[in-house]
């Protein structure tokens, strides 16, 4: 079949660098914007500093710099990972009823977070395995997901053992329900919605093979 | 409550605190905990405690040095997983400690509503997930949300940086985290900080807390202390 979503097989899949660059590129100017901890978090490398982009971090703060080195390290300067950060000028500090004032009151313009499973109407789960033996721990994750604006979620399609993170309903306890605007995905860019699962481009595989490997239904 | 008295010893600053006694505590990660306060509550000895906090106490100070003493019955926060949470992951895993998971946001602001003498709330986050199941929801503005309930603490121990003798604080970076919140929301709230100047010397403007809402004021050295494995 016929297709205009851009297919990339020119090359493989894109790296977790790649994939943070993919994302910087789609923030808009002037955004306010929290990145997640872990993998999200590398966007910020990829944001021009031109672009006037506000990092929020939950813990407290507008305006977060980078990772401190060496002598900044001040141990009542941190982020939601508990890195200690930087301040860059203009910062401004708030306790944490303000902070998730910022997400719940619509203020934050974009979020993006990791994920364990997207469904392809985008629920999200992100916080909980649902294993008896694990530590359940949720952090902003739920604040942010109903909180932003626009959610936007950074993942591998597949776990290592090949089976897809993009399904037709999660089987993970949900982080929140219909509330992925957009996923970022190694092989490739995906909106979820009522009718399906929209593709925008791919990396590395055809929306002919991704048919073949996802359970959900695409839609181009 | 009355005047801030300020206390000479952080034993003096937590003595009262009884048993089954509902503990408010600061920090977020390391940033902002009071460590100084919570060896004091050690060593004063309450226990069957709930605390609240943010975390669940990172590697053997502070909070998990509270956690490891035994005195503690049950904890709500909303992130108790970490690198370095190891106590507490042994006492929940042993089946030794209550844990009730809240998300973030909803536990400040459920501590800032028990601070503002509002009875409850109905928020957005949570809605079909595990975490509101069992309570009430209300569709309002043909969105739904779930009815969340005050946090009232007991006691709240809280660090800041800066304070004059009337109780007045300043925070110091995302040290602030939760401590402004959780000073509105105790019978008796308790801060430590590294400095207390005179009654004068800090600019009205850039109180964060005011002295109203605090109760016992001690001062304690700062400890550079940051979360393990946390690059």
């Amino acid at each position: 079949m016929t297709t205009r979503v851009p297919e990339r097989t020119d090359r493989g899949p894109l790296t977790t660098d790649e994939l943070a660059a993919r994302i910087a590129r789609d923030i808009p100017v002037g955004s306010y914007v929290n990145l997640g901890i872990g993998q999200p978090t590398r966007i910020a490398e990829h944001l021009a500093a031109d672009a006037g982009i506000v990092l929020h971090t939950e813990n407290g703060m507008l305006g977060m710099g980078p990772a401190a080195r060496g002598d900044e390290v001040d141990p009542d300067l941190t982020n939601a990972g508990k890195v200690p950060v930087t301040e860059l000028p203009g910062a401004a500090y708030f306790h944490h009823a303000d902070s998730f004032a910022m997400m719940r009151g619509g203020h934050l313009d974009v979020c993006v977070l990791g994920a364990f499973q997207v469904s392809h109407h985008g629920d999200l789960a992100n916080w909980h395995t649902g294993d008896p033996d694990a530590v359940p721990a949720v952090g902003g994750a739920m604040d942010l997901a109903v909180g932003a604006r626009r959610v936007l979620v950074m993942m591998k399609l597949f776990a290592r053992d090949g089976t897809p993170k993009l399904v037709p309903a999660c089987t993970y306890p949900l982080t929140g329900a219909a509330c992925v605007h957009l996923l970022y995905t190694d092989h490739g860019v995906f909106e979820p919605g009522r009718d399906g699962v929209r593709v925008r481009e791919t990396y590395g595989i055809t929306v002919a093979e991704l048919r073949e490997r996802l359970a959900v239904t695409l839609v181009v | 409550m009355s005047r801030t008295v300020v206390a000479a010893t952080t034993d003096e600053a937590v003595s009262g605190v009884e048993d089954g006694s509902t503990v408010l505590v600061g920090g977020f990660g390391l940033a902002g905990m009071p460590f100084d306060l919570i060896d004091a509550l050690i060593r004063q000895g309450a226990r069957d405690l709930t605390v609240v906090s943010n975390n669940a106490g990172n590697g053997d100070v502070g909070l998990a040095a509270l956690l490891r003493a035994g005195r503690v019955r049950k904890v709500i926060c909303s992130f108790p997983r970490q690198s370095d949470s190891y106590v507490f992951d042994e006492l929940y895993r042993a089946g030794r400690v209550e844990l009730e998971v809240v998300p973030q946001g909803t536990l400040a602001e459920r501590m800032r509503a028990a601070g503002a003498g509002i009875g409850g709330f109905y928020s957005p986050v949570g809605v079909g997930t595990a975490l509101a199941e069992g309570k009430e929801t209300r569709e309002i503005d043909g969105r739904t949300y779930v009815l969340e309930q005050p946090i009232k603490g007991d006691v709240a121990l809280i660090s800041a940086h800066r304070a004059d003798p009337l109780g007045n604080l300043v925070y110091r970076k995302t040290a602030r985290n939760f401590g402004p919140v959780m000073a509105t929301a105790a019978t008796t709230v308790v801060a430590q900080v590294t400095d207390i100047v005179p009654v004068g010397h800090i600019d009205p403007e850039t109180v964060v807390t005011p002295g109203i809402f605090v109760d016992r004021l001690v001062r304690a050295e700062a400890r550079r202390l940051t979360v393990q494995g946390a690059r």
